[in-house]
């Protein structure tokens, strides 16, 4: 049996459907490549600080191997709760207001199939994070992207208004933004706040990268008047602490969603890696001392390398969290893909184009400075040799 | 502590020009800053840290650590007697330190013969030293913050979302 399109139905047409990425075959040639100077990863190049390492050891040692309560082990929520409330001022109940999930990434699935009815429409400022809109799909909805390219990659209030023009179920908004690099201060947000709440959209925060910004105080959105009831806090131990391989994430919000994420989450995942979750609790309880030293780190990081960047020509504004810069490959007249491709096999230098974003990516490219000081410094120099190759 | 010195105690080799554009800062006002802090002796000096282990034919000799108990001088207390001892060009480290003996030396000689007998005829006969208790070291796993073991490195995927 097969459809129109000659596709045998063993495969589900929504999946089938899925935005096939072209990336994928440069994600490949990247893998197949030995020896290459990295800048195209969207995790931390430190390892786990090790007392966390320890704790998640420990935990082992000891035999907790067992499943946890589907919320998550009680004393990782509460640590939460305690986090939450000092450092924004916000009062999330363990009981039945946070939900430990595995990553943000499943919290993100979660939070769509939970709220999301067939044919909703879920507003992503674009260029994204790769899952939210397949993901919107998947659950249902549909996937409405809002170009903020001409704004400096910065949702703006008239965009979001306009938007609004036919009515939405939820915004997902991410900062600061993986693969922009773009944060939000708090009257930016305010701002946004206003417009979903007289509208009555709900916004799916991810703030991941929460603890990576560099000019200003993060606020959480949750935190801005009248938002709590209206927002799910999605966040997680991957970016702040260097714990991407661990799986640990959370969601925080109303009781009623919440509790849907939860009947969810039984069946599809029942609980994250307990000792995993040990992890956490020591990251929560004598973490931030290394985080901030992280902070510090990528903080240097980010000022050499948009110096550098815009120096050679790969114009960049300094980003205001996480550990992206996103540059214009516009004067060397490639594409995004044709300048990562080429970059890679001329100069072995990964970074990752921008239409793996989105659409309104093209003419950008994700440079991660998730890497030494040593490797940018080297994959500034191979990407001077490289455009001074190709302007020839 | 100020950033500038953060970064060139984890690289000394890194170029106030490098550290400008870390700190996004003047090259001119980094260069004067290193070279007061090389003046006033905060900097002391850039070397390579050297992981002897791995050195093939290696003639680093061998280390000890010496426990000295000593009389503290009137009005000197232990600097004056400490001085006469870290001068010795084979004591690598000297402290002062709290608990059941005071000065916590480190020898560095070329063979066990070598640092027993400074430990014998040099520091043990000294004025006011009391006791020695000598340690030789077996083996090193870590130094100043450097792990001196090749670990195998876990190798990240090179490109991820």
């Amino acid at each position: 049996m097969s459809d129109k399109r000659g596709n045998s139905r063993k495969i589900s047409i929504k999946v089938e459907e899925m935005q096939p990425s072209g990336i994928r075959v440069f994600f490949d040639l990247v893998l197949g490549m030995k020896d290459v100077i990295s800048l195209g990863v969207g995790e931390p190049d430190f390892v786990t600080p090790w007392q966390i390492r320890e704790a998640g050891i420990y935990s082992l040692e000891s035999g907790f191997t067992s499943y946890t309560s589907n919320k998550g082990l009680v004393k990782l929520r509460m640590g939460l709760q305690q986090y939450l409330k000092k450092r924004y001022g916000l009062s999330y109940s363990h009981d039945d207001q946070i939900l430990v999930t595995v990553g943000v990434s499943q919290g993100v699935d979660l939070a769509l199939r939970a709220v999301v009815n067939p044919g909703d429409r879920i507003l992503v400022p674009t260029p994204a994070y790769v899952c939210y809109a397949p993901l919107a799909e998947l659950a249902g909805g549909t996937a409405v992207c809002l170009d903020t390219s001409a704004d400096g990659f910065k949702l703006t209030p008239r965009v979001l208004e306009s938007a609004l023009s036919v009515p939405a179920k939820a915004l997902l908004l991410n900062y600061p933004c993986n693969p922009t690099g773009v944060s939000y201060t708090l009257r930016e947000l305010k701002d946004l706040n206003r417009i979903l709440l007289k509208h009555k959209v709900m916004c799916i925060s991810d703030e991941i990268y929460a603890d990576l910004t560099y000019d200003f105080e993060h606020t959480a959105f949750a935190s801005l008047p009248g938002a709590k009831e209206n927002t799910l806090l999605l966040n997680g131990f991957s970016k702040s602490y260097a714990m991407t391989g661990w799986r640990v994430g959370y969601a925080c919000g109303t009781k009623e969603v919440i509790a849907a994420m939860t009947k969810i989450h039984q069946y599809m995942m029942l609980c994250a890696p307990i000792m995993s979750q040990m992890a956490a609790c020591e990251a929560l309880q004598t973490g931030s001392d290394s985080v901030a030293e992280m902070k510090r780190e990528y903080r240097r990081r980010r000022a050499f390398i948009v110096d550098g960047l815009n120096s050679l020509g790969l114009d960049c504004s300094l980003p205001q969290g996480a550990f992206y810069a996103f540059a214009s490959v516009g004067k060397s007249g490639l594409s995004s893909m044709e300048f990562c491709r080429r970059l890679l096999q001329d100069e072995k230098v990964a970074v990752v184009p921008g239409t793996a974003f989105g659409k309104n990516g093209e003419g950008y490219v994700r440079i991660s400075y998730a890497a030494s000081m040593e490797k940018i410094k080297e994959a500034l120099s191979r990407m001077q040799r490289f455009l001074k190759k190709i302007k020839k | 502590m100020d950033e500038i010195l953060e970064i060139l105690e984890k690289n000394g080799r890194a170029t106030a020009e490098e550290i400008s554009r870390m700190l996004r800062k003047k090259p001119e006002a980094v260069r004067k800053a290193i070279n007061k802090y090389e003046k006033d002796g905060i900097i002391l000096s850039y070397k390579a840290v050297i992981n002897k282990e791995m050195v093939k034919y290696n003639n680093s000799g061998v280390r000890a650590l010496i426990e000295v108990n000593i009389t503290p001088q009137k009005d000197l207390g232990f600097d004056k007697i400490a001085e006469r001892i870290y001068s010795f060009p084979e004591v690598s480290s000297c402290y002062l330190i709290s608990g059941t003996y005071d000065l916590l030396l480190i020898i560095e000689g070329k063979d066990l013969h070598t640092v027993s007998k400074f430990v014998s005829e040099k520091l043990a006969p000294m004025e006011n030293v009391r006791g020695v208790v000598t340690h030789f070291l077996l083996k090193k796993y870590k130094e100043d913050g450097m792990v001196l073991k090749r670990v195998e490195e876990n190798e990240r995927i090179a490109i991820s979302y």
